[in-house]
């Protein structure tokens, strides 16, 4: 009795949990299925779940991949704007992190209040300035526009201070007997052994520069200029006939990241699950 | 000789310079300078000239103080409505985002379940997405016509044609569900570590006084689950005030009725499209307001929760 009543339970936890991990994927199979449908049926019927499967063929990816240079025109802007986040904030926020842990010097507390503080401001507020800064320092439509307010990372310095306060801390003294600077101990003994909060950074901070949206929108102003989520909605209009690169290139965006995520799973959900606050 | 004595005292400069830069006084203010001025010049000096310029007409060339006319222009109805749509928003995600997680991470959590890694991975998945593309899919299933997703779906239970996007209430649905698939999983994430500290003993005297799986929940989980549910709970409602991106995804720049219009989505109107950085400064220092009283809130009840455990 006791036990047959705990297999039911059990199937309806499982049966019911893979119901709700279906409705989760749901929109991203739908995406998929969808992109090898012809363009001009997803404008006027959208995503459908009823449709002529028959008339399913490549001809999106084959546009993607022969005619569509803008849409590789963003995504080398995405990833150079990605991949200058990622080295300049983890840079930064390591070496500011790592000290706070190891060193005891005047203010730090000061410091750590000081990193609260950027994390309570909302970037909202800091845009319209910045945005006027970007005007009069000409930077304005340039990759360096788009990075500088991304480099101060305080939930990086953070997730770098805890890591670092778990460090052996006699591995330095051993060093600085053998005659190495601090700065040699740093970059050669401990930031190696940082690898794994420096993946989870990378990880978060790509993830938030390629997905950034509202930053950008404000600084890029050409065409040639745009990273993919703004370059893609540029094509989200009822009057668009690009639905070709809209869909297929969505496909395009995201496949690489749930690959990526798929083979370090561990450095993700520590990396997203430390961000908290939206980037 | 000359010259063999000027090197000599060069190197011990040289030394001592070094000494200097790698003694353990000054070595933590080099690795944190970097961090202070970029923090200075791009988080303190903007938050400064945010304030300031709320109290100012901006305009090319010609910046004058105007004193309270941006705030007094921000009291209108435009203003109610984004407000009242963010606040809506707000509430909506907040409890779904906070009950659904829980329920979710407590039957993951339980030894019925199999595949977890699998289901908690597939759960994550959404997170992976842009809210740009995730809203461009939800704006295709949510199409107008007939043949969308989710039309058919409802025509399946002979439901008429919803025209999703031209709603106040479906506007919102849209937006909120937007938000629910993308961060489900990463909050269930918050509550499974937060299950992993219950001690199994407890569920064990539990089981001794016979308690059901419902009064277990009840008495044992959930008060373990606060600390976390507080946490949850802030970061929801911070980022449900700055959201921006679900209203624009589904409507561009300007929704019919502004009914997908949000505080953000407001400064961005105001201060970028219509130049009017003075009015849109205003904004943002209200929502700055309302940020910095939640987050107080929150630490009050977190300090609130250390008392009580004296």
């Amino acid at each position: 009795m006791e036990n047959q009543k705990r297999s039911t339970l059990s199937w309806l936890a499982n049966i019911g949990m893979a119901i709700v991990c279906l409705i989760a994927l749901f929109p991203v199979i739908m995406l998929v299925i969808s992109s090898f449908r012809p363009s001009s049926e997803i404008m006027a019927t959208g995503i459908s779940l009823k449709f002529d499967w028959s008339m399913m063929n490549l001809d999106n990816y084959t546009y993607i991949f022969t005619q569509a240079a803008e849409y590789w025109q963003w995504y080398t802007n995405s990833l150079a704007i990605s991949a200058i986040t990622i080295v300049l904030s983890l840079f930064f926020s390591s070496m500011v992190g790592y000290a706070m842990a190891v060193y005891d010097f005047k203010g730090r507390n000061l410091f750590f209040l000081f990193v609260v503080f950027i994390l309570m401001v909302p970037f909202e507020i800091l845009m319209l300035p910045l945005f006027q800064m970007m005007i009069n320092f000409s930077l304005v439509n340039t990759y360096t526009g788009v990075v500088l307010p991304m480099i101060v990372a305080p939930v990086a310095v953070f997730f770098f201070r805890q890591y670092a306060l778990g460090l052996p801390t006699q591995l330095m003294d051993a060093a600085r007997i053998d005659g190495s600077t601090e700065y040699g101990i740093f970059f050669k003994i401990m930031l190696p052994l940082m690898t794994p909060s420096l993946g989870a950074m990378a990880i978060l901070q790509g993830l938030n520069s390629w997905n950034n949206f509202l930053w950008p929108l404000i600084v890029l102003r050409s065409n040639d200029m745009f990273t993919l989520p703004i370059g893609l909605a540029t094509l989200l209009t009822p009057y668009g006939n690009n639905y070709d690169v809209l869909i297929a290139g969505s496909v395009m965006t995201v496949i690489p990241i749930i690959i990526l995520f798929i083979f370090f799973q561990r450095y993700f959900i520590s990396g997203l699950t430390v961000g908290g606050v939206k980037g | 000789m000359a010259s063999n004595q000027s090197v000599e005292t060069m190197n011990k400069g040289q030394s001592k310079i070094g000494k200097f830069f790698n003694s353990k006084k000054v070595v933590p203010y080099i690795f944190v300078s970097p961090f202070i001025i970029s923090f200075l010049i791009l988080t303190v000096y903007p938050a400064i000239r945010g304030i300031t310029m709320s109290f100012q007409s901006v305009l090319p060339g010609q910046v004058e103080f105007i004193g309270l006319e941006n705030y007094a222009r921000v009291f209108n109805s435009t203003f109610y409505r984004a407000l009242l749509n963010t606040s809506i928003y707000v509430i909506l995600t907040v409890v779904l985002l906070t009950i659904l997680p829980i329920i979710l991470a407590v039957i993951l959590d339980s030894k019925f379940v199999k595949l977890k890694t699998l289901f908690r991975a597939s759960l994550f998945m959404p997170a992976l997405a842009s809210t740009i593309v995730a809203g461009m899919i939800f704006r295709l299933m949510f199409g107008e016509t007939e043949t969308g997703a989710a039309n058919q779906i409802l025509g399946l239970f002979g439901v008429d044609p919803v025209n999703w996007r031209y709603h106040a209430w479906s506007g919102m649905f849209l937006m909120v569900l937007l938000c629910v698939w993308r961060w489900l999983g990463v909050n269930i994430l918050y509550f499974l570590a937060a299950l992993q500290n219950v001690p199994q003993e407890l569920y064990e005297a539990a089981d001794i006084d016979g308690a059901s799986i419902l009064q277990k929940f009840r008495y044992v989980t959930l008060p373990f689950l606060k600390p976390v549910t507080v946490f949850v709970v802030t970061i929801s409602i911070i980022n449900g005030f700055r959201m921006f991106e679900e209203s624009f995804v589904f409507w561009e720049a300007g929704s019919p009725n502004n009914i997908g219009l949000t505080i953000v989505g407001y400064i961005y109107q105001q201060g970028i499209r219509e130049n009017d950085m003075g009015f849109g400064a205003a904004i943002g220092v209200i929502l700055m307001i309302i940020i910095f009283i939640i987050s107080f809130i929150q630490l009050l009840m977190t300090g609130a929760f250390k008392r009580g455990d004296e």
